[in-house]
């Protein structure tokens, strides 16, 4: 148990050396996947699964998919498909996948011996649970609030600017179109006025 | 864990890595928390890695939608580029 326990925080702390040190972004979030469920078996290692179930569900889920949603909206270019080639050649999953493995090694020898006894350590996920409803009672409120903060923030901010370039762009073409009495040939070569 | 975070923080100019280098450094203060948590034998570590586990989600949302607006300013990442904004 010691020794699973050093292992995955040695390829916790190796992987995050990695991330920090890569020139791409997309290998940057591989390594950082791989650095989070190490970050996983330790929680588990250390008597806590419900922390480790939640570390991979929604950071190694839910917070990696936006970084690789706006990571994809970014390089949205000529040269994309160029760049997905050069991005997917096989050795670059080589570090990730071993390091992936041995997780996954140790995960299984921990699955063939004995799980750690919940029932009677202090800190099982019953114990969290009375105390986050019980004790943090307003923590969770707090937490509630600060999410829907952010999801209205994250929204605005991320729609406001879409938005305002159709309509105006909509209402150039329709000015233009009257301008030009109709000729469409005329309103489509005026470039001088098109604010984008 | 936290220090390579907080480096990371200071010498990256991608504002992508930054934002992953404070997941990092959230990362590793949960960590913390759960360790001293089964330490002393308490459940109220896993309730604060809890608390940060939601303030890191709200807090990435945001950053990264941030992120997107800056893009369509400025076309790049480069955080130099946005130290004229004053005012």
């Amino acid at each position: 148990m010691e020794l699973v326990f050093y292992i995955a925080g040695a390829v916790a702390v190796i992987s995050t050396g990695l991330m920090l040190t890569r020139l791409n972004v997309v290998h940057a979030l591989l390594y950082l996947i791989v650095s989070l469920l190490g970050v996983a078996v330790v929680f588990y290692v250390l008597g806590a699964p419900f922390v480790a179930a939640l570390e991979v569900i929604i950071y190694a889920g839910a917070i990696m998919v936006l970084f690789v949603f706006v990571v994809m909206m970014l390089n949205l270019g000529a040269h994309e498909v160029q760049m997905e080639k050069q991005w997917l050649t096989p050795g670059i999953w080589i570090g990730p996948v071993l390091l992936a493995s041995i997780l996954i090694i140790e995960v299984f020898c921990l699955m063939r011996g004995t799980a750690p006894d919940l029932s009677t350590d202090a800190s099982g996920p019953k114990q969290v649970g009375v105390a986050l409803f019980g004790h943090y009672l307003i923590g969770v409120e707090l937490a509630s609030m600060l999410l829907l903060a952010g999801l209205v923030g994250a929204y605005h901010l991320g729609a406001h600017e879409t938005r305002k370039p159709e309509i105006q762009h909509d209402t150039n073409t329709d000015e233009r179109r009257t301008a030009a009495s109709g000729n469409l040939v005329l309103a489509g070569t005026d470039q001088s006025s098109r604010t984008s | 864990m936290f220090s390579l975070g907080l480096t990371s923080l200071l010498v990256r100019r991608n504002l992508i890595f930054v934002l992953m280098s404070l997941e990092v450094m959230l990362n590793a203060a949960g960590l913390a928390f759960v360790v001293a948590g089964s330490r002393w034998h308490q459940a109220d570590g896993q309730v604060v890695f809890l608390f940060i586990l939601a303030m890191a989600a709200a807090e990435v949302s945001v950053g990264l939608a941030l992120v997107v607006q800056i893009y369509r300013r400025f076309r790049g990442l480069d955080v130099d580029k946005l130290s004229g904004m004053r005012g």
